[in-house]
């Protein structure tokens, strides 16, 4: 491969790592910092992406408007897509924590699959929504004109660069303000956090909200880097699993950890990609299970082995990951 | 609107099957097995390799047996493939959930790898048998419908209605009458005075996954005889199993019985005016307000959580 | 130093904690054959935490326990209730799904022989319990549970029995029976270490006292002279 060729790759892969780091960076929020076991995220990330396109696309013309339905088209820049994203992500998960953060670890976590399931089945089975199992195509990508479309994902990446700073940097502020250290002692000793008086419901729900919104914006860039979304798209596996086999990789309770997780997985997972290519033909159709078929043993592995993950706990609160 | 019914208490009696395993792991290994819908499916599909392999090379007659839809095949198969989803169930214990029971592992840690464990099941499942519809014993048309007091069911319907039965009072009986069967409901009621006992809690731990898997993959068999096999099968299984275990009080096998008939009829019903696709969205629904409203189940006792 | 005349365990100066922090600090102890002996102190004085010890729910970081001349340190609790040591843990020390006669059965869990006959005993013992034998553990009153559990531990024909405060919680009439049956126990040769709040009623009954504060030996010595102690009485018995 020339090197136009291998760099042209290696955007595309740092693009897609910086995408999952955001959303590991969420997750890391809601479970690293405040054991909330979300088992959920496909759904914020399908709602996210989904508000991002409504918000962004242009209304369906002509011939186009005859195949597509959504329920919003409102052609509004990109920005406004991220914003609007945040604000449903946020906004849904507002809602759902009001029944379900006052249950046990499992209980939240078996609420957070259903949820995500639902979420697509939604999307998948209403029409007038956003297009059904179709989806929407021809999202509009910020910047688009600034440059030949060869040269296009450079500008991308730098989007996505910019965003992962910006998120990052902001969890960290909230981290080591006094509001993160309560989120902190919710995770280390949710009793003990409760008996101080604090509110611990509405920490919960602050940090599962702020997660959500990370994990929107997330859901945001991947579908104007993809630009095209469909519900099939957010499955449990892409859209849930695979961030958790990140974060778990990375380090909970580890923003940096996190970030390292997104990008050493993502590397593995184009790794399987390359190992599968050498595949007979018969097997090519079954590439991507073989992949992912790795990626759930590679998570047993960490989880016995070293559930810590890479970079481990940041502090010590060095209760078990 | 009765047939629904009908029909919601054959599904529910599958679904039954299903929680009844997991509720009997749940209440004594404490953790919520997120991979017991893909034991159903691996049941199924192992099922599937019976009939369509060794079954096919011993030379088994594949002749339909009317007025079921299946052959002799699936009658050998089913307990065979009992028996491997049982030993295959006792095999992930001991090489993934024991070695982080013997860390101490928290209970999420454990409920993360049994998440890990149903999408290495299904990728499994997934590429050995590719993505498609299967069926037992394909291109048969389900036989005529009967017609009982009015109300359509399948002779196979009446038949898993049968086999639920039978293998819920199979393990009535061995909870009941044997010495591993009290000692798991000992374990299950308290785990630490089991020990104090000097029961052997190992032992309690394997019986127990051999149980759940064997009744997941009757469960998985039954649904496929019914309906069909996909590799998703178990997964879209999950919500209405947890849905009926958490109903029927954790760790409480007839509760997890009563518990799947209810999700399953709320779920058959459902399909008056919703899409079937939103079954298991139904089952969620049910399962959030019964967490809100009364988490410990119909039949109480503690409700178990990992606190 | 491990056996010397009639003891049957010996627990040498142990030192036992969760973690970093300890509870008891060089703790000594002897049981002779057929013997009561009771342990008795403030709360939080250790006491649970010593019966826990010997039957090896906790591991010493220090000390030594021998059963005979056996070392039994560090044996995990399935091996010790083999060597013929019971324990009735102060709370959920019965199965409550499970019949009065199955908590019975589940203590024979470790026998291959019949048990039936012992069963026989126990309910001979506790005949309160013959006419609820299939009822729910979980549903009996206190005193009744406490015997169940008692009878639970007994189906091994242990050497001794552990019981942390069988007492606590339960109405004044059934306190003075379950003492009662704690003598009757004893009387067929059982030892038995006894861990009481109710000091006077655990020493009258005792061979032996032993007064645990803040997880150190304070005092010890036949009961009868433990009972007659100005310093124990003013302390411990409510003067």
């Amino acid at each position: 491969m020339e090197i136009g060729g291998l760099l042209a790759y290696l955007v595309s892969f740092a693009i897609m790592a910086g995408i999952y780091a955001v959303f590991t960076l969420g997750l890391n929020i809601q479970w690293g910092y405040t054991g909330l076991f979300n088992i959920g995220i496909a759904g914020f990330f399908c709602i996210g992406a989904y508000t991002s396109a409504l918000i962004t696309s242009p209304k369906p013309t002509g011939l186009y408007a005859e195949y597509v339905q959504q329920i919003l088209a409102l052609g509004l820049p990109f920005p406004f897509g991220l914003i609007g994203a945040a604000m449903a992500s946020g906004f849904i998960a507002f809602l759902i924590g009001i029944p379900t953060l006052k249950l046990s670890e499992d209980y939240l976590a078996i609420a957070t699959i259903g949820i995500a399931e639902s979420i697509r089945l939604i999307f998948n089975n209403e029409q007038w929504l956003a297009n059904g199992p179709q989806g929407l195509a021809g999202l509009p990508q910020p910047l688009s004109g600034l440059v030949d479309p060869r040269y296009y994902n450079y500008i991308y990446l730098l989007i996505v660069i910019i965003t992962l700073v910006i998120i990052y940097y902001l969890i960290e502020k909230a981290i080591r303000s006094p509001w993160g250290r309560v989120l902190r002692a919710i995770r280390e000793d949710e009793v003990s956090a409760a008996m101080s008086g604090k509110n611990i419901i509405k920490f919960k729900m602050q940090a599962f909200v702020f997660g959500a919104m990370v994990m929107g914006i997330g859901g945001a860039l991947y579908a104007h880097y993809t630009k095209a979304i469909s519900p099939d798209v957010f499955t449990p596996l892409y859209g849930t699993f695979i961030i958790w086999v990140m974060i778990m990789a990375g380090g909970s309770g580890n923003n940096k950890g996190a970030i390292l997780g997104a990008f050493v997985v993502w590397a593995i997972w184009i790794g399987t990609k390359f190992m599968t290519s050498f595949l007979p033909y018969t097997f090519k159709s079954r590439a991507p299970y073989i992949r992912f078929l790795l990626i759930g043993i590679l998570l047993e592995i960490i989880l016995i082995m070293r559930p810590q993950g890479m970079l481990g706990e940041e502090k010590k609160v060095s209760r078990m990951a | 609107m009765a047939e629904l019914f009908v029909y919601g208490i054959v599904l529910g009696s599958i679904i039954s099957l299903g929680a009844i395993g997991l509720s009997l792991v749940y209440g004594i290994l404490r953790f919520a097995n997120f991979s017991h819908g893909d034991l159903m499916t691996l049941g199924a599909y192992v099922a599937l390799f019976f009939v369509t392999g060794p079954l096919a090379w011993l030379g088994i007659s594949d002749k339909q047996l009317l007025p079921f839809s299946f052959s002799l095949r699936i009658i050998i198969a089913f307990p065979l493939s009992m028996a491997v989803v049982a030993l295959v169930s006792i095999i992930i214990d001991r090489l993934i959930y024991k070695k982080l029971r013997d860390k101490n592992s928290s209970l999420v840690i454990m409920a993360m790898s049994a998440l890990g464990v149903s999408f290495i099941v299904r990728m499994a499942v997934l590429i050995i048998w590719g993505a498609d519809f299967r069926f037992y014993r394909p291109g048969v048309l389900r036989p005529a419908l009967m017609l009982p007091l009015g109300v359509k069911m399948r002779p196979d319907q009446i038949l898993i209605l049968g086999i639920v039965g039978c293998l819920v009072f199979i393990l009535h009986v061995f909870l009941k009458k044997t010495k591993m069967g009290i000692a798991m409901r000992a374990t299950s009621d308290n785990m630490n005075l089991a020990q104090i006992t000097g029961i052997n809690i190992e032992r309690v731990i394997a019986w127990t996954w051999g149980i759940g898997g064997a009744l997941a993959a009757a469960a998985g068999i039954l649904y496929g005889i019914d309906v069909q096999l996909h590799p998703g099968m178990g997964w879209n299984f999950l919500l209405p199993l947890f849905a009926a275990t958490i109903l029927g009080s954790i760790g409480n096998v007839y509760g997890a019985l009563l518990g799947g008939l209810i999700i399953g009829v709320a779920q058959q019903m459902s399909t008056a005016f919703l899409l079937p696709t939103y079954k298991p969205a139904v089952a969620f629904l049910i399962m959030i307000i019964l967490l809100l409203v009364r988490p410990q189940g119909i039949f109480g006792g503690k409700a178990k959580t990992w606190k | 130093m491990a056996n010397t005349d009639n003891s049957i365990l010996t627990v040498e100066s142990v030192t036992v904690g969760y973690g970093e922090a300890d509870i008891l600090f060089g703790v000594s102890m002897k049981v002779e054959k057929g013997q009561i002996v009771s342990i008795i102190g403030p709360n939080g004085a250790g006491k649970s935490t010593l019966l826990k010890t010997i039957f090896g729910c906790l591991r010493p970081k220090s000390g030594r326990i021998f059963l005979k001349n056996e070392d039994i340190t560090g044996l995990k609790p399935d091996e010790i209730v083999r060597k013929g040591i019971s324990y009735v843990p102060q709370v959920e020390n019965i199965f409550p799904t499970l019949t009065v006669i199955e908590n019975l059965e589940m203590g024979a869990f470790i026998r291959n022989d019949d048990y039936q006959p012992r069963i026989e005993e126990i309910l001979e013992l506790f005949p309160v319990l013959r006419k609820k034998k299939n009822q729910k553990a979980g549903l009996l009153s206190g005193g009744e549970r406490q015997m169940v559990a008692m009878g639970r531990a007994l189906m091994l024909d242990p050497q001794i029995i552990l019981l942390d405060e069988p007492s606590a919680g339960l109405a004044p009439k059934f306190v003075s029976m379950i003492f009662e049956k704690i003598r009757e126990i004893n009387s067929t040769g059982v030892a038995v270490i006894l861990v009481e709040q109710n000091a006077k009623e655990a020493l009258q009954m005792a061979d032996h006292g032993y007064v645990l504060a803040n997880g150190q030996n304070v005092l010890d010595d036949r009961a009868d002279k433990l009972l007659a102690n100005e310093k124990v009485r003013e302390l411990y018995l409510g003067g």
